[in-house]
C-alpha cells in the first residue's frame, strides 16, 4: 500500500532522514522505533503530507505523494505528536469539522462522529468544550480526528507520550481496536509500548532504517544480540573450560569473563537469545553447573541498544 | 469554495467566542466616539458634508490598528498551538487556507465598521447626508480595511508567534503609509512611484470626499492580491522546512 523509496529530508545542511526506503502492506500496523531525533516524526510527517521531502518518492495505493497530494491526503488520519485540537470548540463541532475539512460528504458525518466518538470512548464527552479536557482525553480526541472520515491510512505520532500507565493500556487497547479497519503507523521510544501493538518494527537511528521485522526477527538477525550472564561453582579454571566448551559448540560469537573467584565465574556470553536452550544444553552435556543464567538486558531494548551501536560502529 | 466558507466560519466563531476581539472593538470605539465628540460637536458650525468628510478621514486611522490586532492570531496561532498541521494534512489547498483567514478577518472588520455608523448618522439630527457620500466612504475604509487585513495575514504567516506577527504587520503597513511622505520629500521620478504605493497618501482621500475612482479600488485590490498571494508563498514553502 505505502511504498517508500530513497527518501530523504534535510533542514539546512543537516540530514533529518537519508535514504530511508521501506514497504508497508494494506492493513499491516508498523512501529517506527527510534530514539529522540532519530527522524520518526520527519517521516511520519512526510508521510502525513504536512511536509515535502528534499528527494525520494513515496507512493500510497499507487498514487505518487507530490503529483497528487489532493488525492492522497483524503486518504490519510494523521495524529501529530501534538494533537491538533482548537480549545474553545466542544469535541463533537471539533470533530464535525475536520470530516467537514476532509471532504466528507455532508449526510454521512453525523454517523461518522459518532462512531469515532464510540471507537474512542469519547460518546460521553460530545458536549465538552476541548479546553477542559484533561490530557489523557484530549490525546483520544486527537485519535479520533485521525480516524472521524475513515482513511485507509492511519499515522499515529507517539499516541502514548506523557499518558499514565492506566491511559497507555487503554489507548493500547484503542489501537488494537482499529486494527483491520486501517494500515496503522505508529512511533515511539517506547520499546515495550511498540512491541505489543505492532505486527512488524522498522527501527531508525539518525534517519537511517537500521534494522525492520518482527520482534523475533530482529532478535534472530546476526546484528540482534543479548548478553548471557553465566554462574558456575567448584573447580579453577573453570573460567577457562566454559569459554572452551562454548566456542567449541560454535553458538556464541564472544565470551568475556567478567569476574572469577573461588568457585564462582560470571560470564558475560554475546549470542541471539533464541539459542539460550542450546547454550545451556552443551553447558550441562561438558559437566559445568549452571547456577543463573539471565537475559543481559530486557529483550527488545539490547536488540534497539546492538542496532543503534552497529549503525554508529559503520557511519 | 465550501471549505474556505469553513475555514473563515470556525475562525469567526472562535473569535467572536473571545475577549481580544470585543476588547479591541471597545477601545477603538470609545476613542473614536470622543475624538467624534470633541471634534465636530463642540466649536464653529460646520457643514454636514464637512463632519461626514472628517467622519471617514478619520476612521481611516483606526482601520489598519484594528486589521493589526484582528489579524494577529489567523495563522501564527495556528503554528503556535500546532493545529496547523491540522490544516496542512487535509485535503485543502494553502490558499484556501488563507482566504479562509482573510475572510474571516474582513467579516469582523464589517462588524466595527457597521458599528461607527451611528457617528455619521448622528449628522443626520441637525444635517444632511448624501448616501453616496456614506457608500463611497465607507467602500473606502472596507477596501483599506482589506487591504490591511492581507497585509496582516500576510505578517501572521510569517510569524511564529502573535506579538512577532503585530510588529511585522505593523511594520510593513507604516512602511506603506510613510511612502506618502517620502513622496513629498523626493524628486521625480522616484516621488510619483511612492505616492502610488502609499496606502493612504493620494488613495483614500478622494473616499472620504464621496469621490470613487477606479484608480483608487484597483490600488487597494491590487495590494490585497499580492499580500494574499504572498501568504500563500509563504504557507507553501513551511512545507519544505
Amino acid at each position: 500500500m505505502i511504498e517508500v523509496e530513497k527518501l530523504s529530508k534535510y533542514y539546512d545542511e543537516r540530514a533529518a532522514i537519508a535514504d530511508l526506503s521501506f514497504d508497508i502492506g494494506r492493513g499491516e500496523v508498523i512501529g517506527f522505533l527510534g530514539l529522540n531525533g532519530a527522524g520518526k516524526s520527519t517521516t511520519l510527517r512526510i508521510l502525513g503530507c504536512v511536509l515535502l521531502p528534499t528527494s525520494g518518492s513515496v507512493r500510497i495505493d499507487g498514487k505518487d505523494l507530490a503529483s497528487q497530494p489532493h488525492e492522497i491526503r483524503k486518504q490519510i488520519g494523521f495524529l501529530p505528536d501534538t494533537p491538533p485540537l482548537y480549545d474553545e470548540m466542544t469535541v463533537g463541532d471539533y470533530l464535525r469539522f475536520v470530516a467537514r475539512l476532509r471532504g466528507m460528504e455532508s449526510n454521512k458525518i453525523e454517523g461518522a462522529v459518532r462512531e469515532a466518538e464510540e471507537k474512542t470512548a469519547l460518546s460521553d464527552a460530545h458536549e465538552v468544550v476541548i479546553s477542559s479536557l484533561s490530557h489523557g482525553f484530549r490525546q483520544r480526541v486527537g485519535v479520533a480526528q485521525a480516524i472521524v472520515h475513515k482513511p485507509a491510512l492511519l499515522i499515529l505520532d507517539e499516541p502514548t507520550s506523557g499518558l499514565d500507565p492506566v491511559q497507555i493500556v487503554q489507548m493500547r487497547e484503542l489501537i488494537r481496536g482499529l486494527r483491520g479497519h486501517h494500515t496503522i503507523l505508529l512511533s515511539s521510544h517506547i520499546l515495550s509500548e511498540i512491541s505489543q501493538t505492532c505486527d512488524r518494527l522498522l527501527v531508525i537511528h539518525d534517519g537511517r532504517l537500521v534494522g525492520q521485522g518482527t520482534e523475533n526477527e530482529l532478535a534472530g538477525s546476526g546484528s540482534g544480540q543479548v548478553e548471557l550472564e553465566v554462574v558456575g561453582t567448584t573447580e579453577r579454571g573453570l573460567g577457562d573450560r566454559v569459554i572452551n566448551v562454548l566456542k567449541a559448540s560454535g553458538l556464541v560469537k564472544n565470551v568475556v569473563i567478567k569476574n572469577e573467584s573461588s568457585g564462582l565465574v560470571s560470564l558475560t556470553v554475546e549470542a541471539p537469545s533464541t539459542l539460550r536452550p542450546q547454550i545451556v544444553r552443551a553447558l550441562v552435556a561438558a559437566d559445568i553447573d549452571i547456577q543463573r543464567i539471565d537475559y543481559g538486558a530486557p529483550e527488545l531494548e539490547s536488540i534497539f541498544m546492538q542496532l543503534t551501536k552497529t549503525s554508529q560502529g559503520a557511519s | 469554495m465550501s471549505q474556505i466558507l469553513l475555514i473563515a466560519r470556525r475562525e469567526l466563531a472562535s473569535y467572536l467566542r473571545s475577549w481580544n476581539g470585543y476588547i479591541i472593538i471597545a477601545i477603538l470605539l470609545a476613542v473614536g466616539g470622543l475624538l467624534f465628540n470633541s471634534a465636530v460637536l463642540g466649536g464653529a458650525e460646520k457643514r454636514s458634508s464637512e463632519v461626514v468628510a472628517f467622519f471617514f478621514f478619520g476612521a481611516s486611522g483606526f482601520v489598519p490598528i484594528a486589521s493589526v490586532f484582528f489579524t494577529m492570531r489567523l495563522i501564527a496561532e495556528e503554528r503556535q498551538t500546532g493545529t496547523v498541521n491540522l490544516l496542512y494534512s487535509s485535503p485543502i489547498t494553502d490558499g484556501q487556507i488563507v482566504l479562509g483567514k482573510y475572510f474571516s478577518a474582513l467579516v469582523f472588520m464589517m462588524i466595527f465598521l457597521l458599528l461607527t455608523s451611528y457617528m455619521p448618522m448622528l449628522v443626520l439630527v441637525n444635517g444632511k447626508v448624501s448616501w453616496g457620500h456614506l457608500a463611497s466612504g465607507y467602500l473606502g475604509l472596507l477596501l483599506l480595511g482589506s487591504a490591511c487585513i492581507a497585509i496582516g495575514t500576510f505578517g501572521s504567516s510569517l510569524a511564529k508567534s502573535q506579538i512577532l506577527a503585530v510588529v511585522i504587520t505593523t511594520a510593513i503597513v507604516v512602511a506603506m503609509l510613510t511612502c506618502w511622505y517620502l513622496a513629498k520629500v523626493t524628486d521625480r521620478p522616484l516621488n510619483d512611484l511612492f505616492s502610488a504605493l502609499a496606502l493612504h497618501g493620494i488613495h483614500f482621500p478622494p473616499f472620504s470626499q464621496g469621490i470613487v475612482h477606479m484608480r483608487d479600488v484597483v490600488y487597494y485590490l491590487g495590494v490585497t492580491y499580492v499580500a494574499l498571494f504572498s501568504a500563500t508563498r509563504v504557507l507553501e514553502a513551511r512545507r519544505w522546512r
